[in-house]
């Protein structure tokens, strides 16, 4: 075997491993996943509460309500995604392997968002149903969760490396990161409110998808550079 | 003989230079805020359409102008910042940062007096307005960052990152505002004024834009001396500066 095939498969390796520990530590802890999964039912469900459980208003708001739900609960998940590494020198470590950091953050956002992002998309047809939205909108709702939510942690990750170790770091990651989110909202709340209204949804899709090849190619990169800039 | 450039990225070089700039941009402001004020109130004929009212523009778009143009300034230091690795950038945007978030509060505030005699509402969901609340959230951020974190070295590079960050994004997010305008059915009041402007309006929201500016720079360079003076508190320079019994006057 030659040494540059050896490295690819060092380094695909090194990939599915960080990936692993990381899935291994959720299950570890499994209440810190559960909290965020739960945060976001309980959001979702404060709305009925607070507007009345007029359904024609219920369907109207429901789309807006799931994905800024949504929004929050990743919001929230992501004190985990890099704070425990930084608090017992495993991300020191990470930063000085061999292997490039860019990629090894990719792989706990990955293994973050099958935790996190995951639930949210799987529930979410539950609560609009709850809602009183119809198939097409759950269809639209489901699948706009999928390319969004990626995008969150991707996204997201960057605020919580730039606050690694920071003075609340929970209140400022929200003023970091949210505004980032923005487009992801419209156009997912967007491809819910079409869909609902009998319009095509192609365009908020091809629109968030954009959204995740860009932020899958940029996002990472920006974060190992938030993450070294922490440990140095 | 050849102008060394590089000199002016030390912060001793830079805080007298900066002393001797405030004042001449102090003095240019105020004469661009007094023309600018006079072709507004006593030239700038009365708009056919929204009377007096109108005038709110000479101060509305300058500063939303500049609230733009300082967000973009701050992400340039920063640039040179991180690839340069020179101390002077971060300060320098770290100076830029409350005069933009100064600005884009000034553009929303006078947008809303404007809004209510205009459109009968303090506010609407429109896309430039949605935008330029956005825009505020990213300067806050940026000075949240920056104020959250003791080291300074480490300060000055997160917040530029995420000054970084943001630029890229600012597009994304102006356009995907735009778009949710539009997908929404519009707003029943549109931002485009009267195609024809008289060149008198024009004139005096130039000339305002040119005050503006002539403050911002003012105020950065203010700020830019307070923080290299307090970066730079235990040199030797400052200590001699303040030692002197003219007490810093001098410079």
């Amino acid at each position: 075997m030659n040494p540059a095939h050896e490295g690819r498969a060092g380094l695909a390796a090194v990939f599915v491993s960080v990936v692993q520990r990381d899935l291994l530590l959720a299950v570890r802890r499994r209440a810190d996943v559960l909290t965020s999964f739960f945060f976001f039912i309980i959001v979702v469900s404060l709305f009925p509460l607070g507007v009345g459980p007029e359904p024609n208003t219920l369907r109207e708001i429901a789309p807006g309500v799931v994905w800024v739900a949504a929004l929050l609960a990743s919001m929230l998940a992501l004190q985990r995604l890099l704070a425990s590494d930084y608090a017992d020198g495993t991300l020191e470590q990470l930063a000085l392997s061999a292997q490039p950091l860019t990629l090894l953050v990719l792989a706990k956002i990955l293994a973050h968002w099958l935790v996190t992002g995951i639930p949210l998309v799987l529930i979410a047809p539950l609560l609009g149903l709850q809602f009183d939205l119809p198939v097409e909108g759950l269809v639209a709702m489901t699948a706009g969760l999928l390319l969004g939510t990626p995008v969150l942690s991707l996204v997201g990750a960057i605020g919580a490396a730039l606050t690694l170790g920071v003075r609340g770091a929970g209140g400022l990651v929200a003023l970091l990161v949210l505004p980032l989110y923005i487009p992801v909202l419209i156009f997912g709340a967007g491809a819910v409110s079409a869909a609902v209204s009998g319009q095509s949804v192609e365009g908020h899709m091809s629109l968030l998808a954009a959204f995740l090849l860009f932020s899958l190619a940029a996002a990472p990169w920006a974060s190992a550079a938030a993450i070294r800039i922490a440990v140095e | 003989m050849e102008l060394n450039i590089w000199r002016f990225a030390s912060p001793q070089v830079i805080y007298p230079i900066a002393g001797r700039m405030v004042p001449v941009f102090m003095a240019l402001a105020a004469l661009f805020t007094l023309a600018g004020l006079y072709i507004a109130f006593f030239v700038a004929p009365t708009d056919f359409q929204q009377g007096e009212s109108y005038r709110i523009i000479f101060i509305h778009v300058p500063a939303a102008w500049m609230s733009m143009l300082i967000y973009l300034v701050m992400a340039f230091w920063c640039a040179v910042g991180m690839i340069m690795n020179t101390r002077l950038s971060f300060m320098m945007a770290l100076a830029l940062a409350p005069t933009g978030a100064f600005m884009t509060f000034i553009a929303l505030w006078t947008g809303a007096l404007w809004g209510k005699p205009t459109w009968g509402t303090w506010w609407v969901w429109d896309a430039r307005l949605t935008s330029e609340l956005i825009l505020l959230f990213l300067y806050v951020g940026f000075m949240s960052l920056h104020a959250a974190i003791d080291d300074v070295r480490r300060a000055d590079r997160a917040a530029g990152l995420l000054a970084l960050v943001g630029v890229v994004n600012v597009p994304i997010i102006y356009f995907s505002v735009q778009w949710w305008n539009t997908l929404h059915q519009g707003a029943s009041v549109s931002l485009t004024r009267a195609p024809s402007m008289a060149s008198t309006m024009l004139a005096g929201m130039l000339v305002m834009t040119i005050a503006a500016w002539m403050y911002g720079i003012a105020m950065s360079l203010m700020r830019l001396r307070t923080i290299v003076l307090e970066r730079e508190a235990d040199s030797d320079w400052v200590q001699e500066l303040f030692a002197s019994p003219a007490c810093g006057a001098k410079a």
